[in-house]
């Protein structure tokens, strides 16, 4: 039982920076340290089954889900801090605490007598005995559920899939509203700029510098000026100055040197 | 060990999501905090069984987690649907219904 000691501390701070947290892809990572405790706490109390099902079905795929509609909106997308009911945080806190104060009241008042242990249920191992009870009591419930799975993954597929109105652009209408634009408003007909062009780095994060040394808008992508992401390249201009100062002054030098030579010979 | 310690380790984390859900506007976090109410409840459910000494209990327990990814898939396709329609992922924003 050290594990429940353990984790338990362990797993409140989490619940509870899960809640704080302000990005909620800090809240998803937090929320998987908590599962994959209460995995291990599942393995503690002999349901080995339901451990490898809180990994699997908890962790590695409920929570993936979460991180992929995340990407999907967004990752930027945290909590504005402005309460719209005033006294709703404090509010709700305060419930939140009576609450766990009655539940902890009357669960630690309550006497279980020693628990019976699950050695006998689990004679013929967990998955059997879990599998006996499934199959047998709870059969009907486990068909129904079969009928939930499939009427929650059509749901999920109507939900998701977007009729399309418009025809789709073909190439020929692309290039067709290239043109369009350049003759209209003088928008640049050829590719963008790639990012990086005689910048320092040729990552996406760099904006290309223009031949004057000012950062071009069009190099970066639009995703990532949301984000924030974009290296700083004003420095890079002020470096490529000295660097420039630097082989002047060396080829300078080379020409002296040269100079003194054919001064001594 | 006695099994009190791992039901107050249960009502701690679902009141703790009980609060995340009534404090965090992003509909995902809120989603997340409802799962986390759903797993307390699930240790509870664990627990029990190793009290009464049967599996009925590791069974329900397994029933919530079935339950609780059909609800996901639904509930984050609708996310994404409002996403889509609204730009936002707040759940102040989508208050139609109120006028």
């Amino acid at each position: 039982m050290i594990a429940f000691w353990l984790l338990a501390p362990v797993m409140v701070v989490c619940a509870l920076g899960m809640v704080v947290v302000r990005k909620a892809v800090h809240s998803a990572m937090l929320l998987a340290v908590v599962m994959v405790s209460l995995a291990v706490l599942y393995a503690a109390q002999d349901a080995p089954f339901l451990f490898a099902v809180q990994i699997i079905v908890y962790t590695g795929a409920v929570l993936m889900l979460f991180l992929f509609v995340l990407m999907l909106v967004g990752v930027d997308s945290s909590d504005s801090m402005v309460e719209t009911l005033r006294g709703l945080r404090v509010a709700a806190v305060v419930v939140g605490v009576v609450f766990a104060v009655l539940l902890v009241a009357g669960v630690t008042q309550a006497t279980y007598g020693a628990a019976l242990g699950l050695e006998a249920a689990n004679e013929d191992g967990n998955v059997s005995g879990v599998a006996q009870l499934l199959f047998s009591k709870y059969v009907f419930a486990f068909e129904v559920t079969s009928a939930l799975l499939i009427t929650a993954a059509l749901g999920a597929m109507l939900l998701a899939h977007r009729e399309r109105l418009t025809p789709k652009a073909t190439q020929r209408d692309m290039a067709r509203q290239r043109m369009r634009d350049y003759a209209e408003r003088g928008v640049h007909p050829g590719p963008l700029p790639s990012p990086g062009m005689l910048a320092r780095h040729n990552a996406v994060d760099t904006p290309a510098l223009l031949p004057d040394g000012t950062p071009s808008e069009l190099s970066i992508s639009r995703v990532m000026r949301a984000r924030g992401t974009v290296r700083d390249v004003s420095q890079d201009k002020l470096i490529a100055t000295e660097i420039e100062g630097a082989t002047k002054q060396l080829e300078a030098g080379r020409t002296h040197d040269t100079q003194n030579e054919r001064t001594e010979r | 060990m006695s099994v009190t310690p791992f039901l107050v380790l249960s009502a701690l984390l679902f009141s703790i999501g009980a609060i995340g859900v009534l404090v965090r506007r992003n509909a995902i976090v809120v989603f997340m905090c409802v799962e986390l109410m759903l797993n307390a409840s699930n240790l509870a459910f664990v627990a029990f069984a190793r009290q009464h000494g049967n599996l009925d209990g590791q069974i329900a327990a397994f029933f919530v987690m079935v339950v609780a990814a059909a609800e996901v898939v639904v509930g984050l396709a609708i996310i994404m649907t409002i996403f889509r329609t609204r730009r936002s992922a707040s759940v102040d924003d989508a208050s139609l219904l109120k006028y």
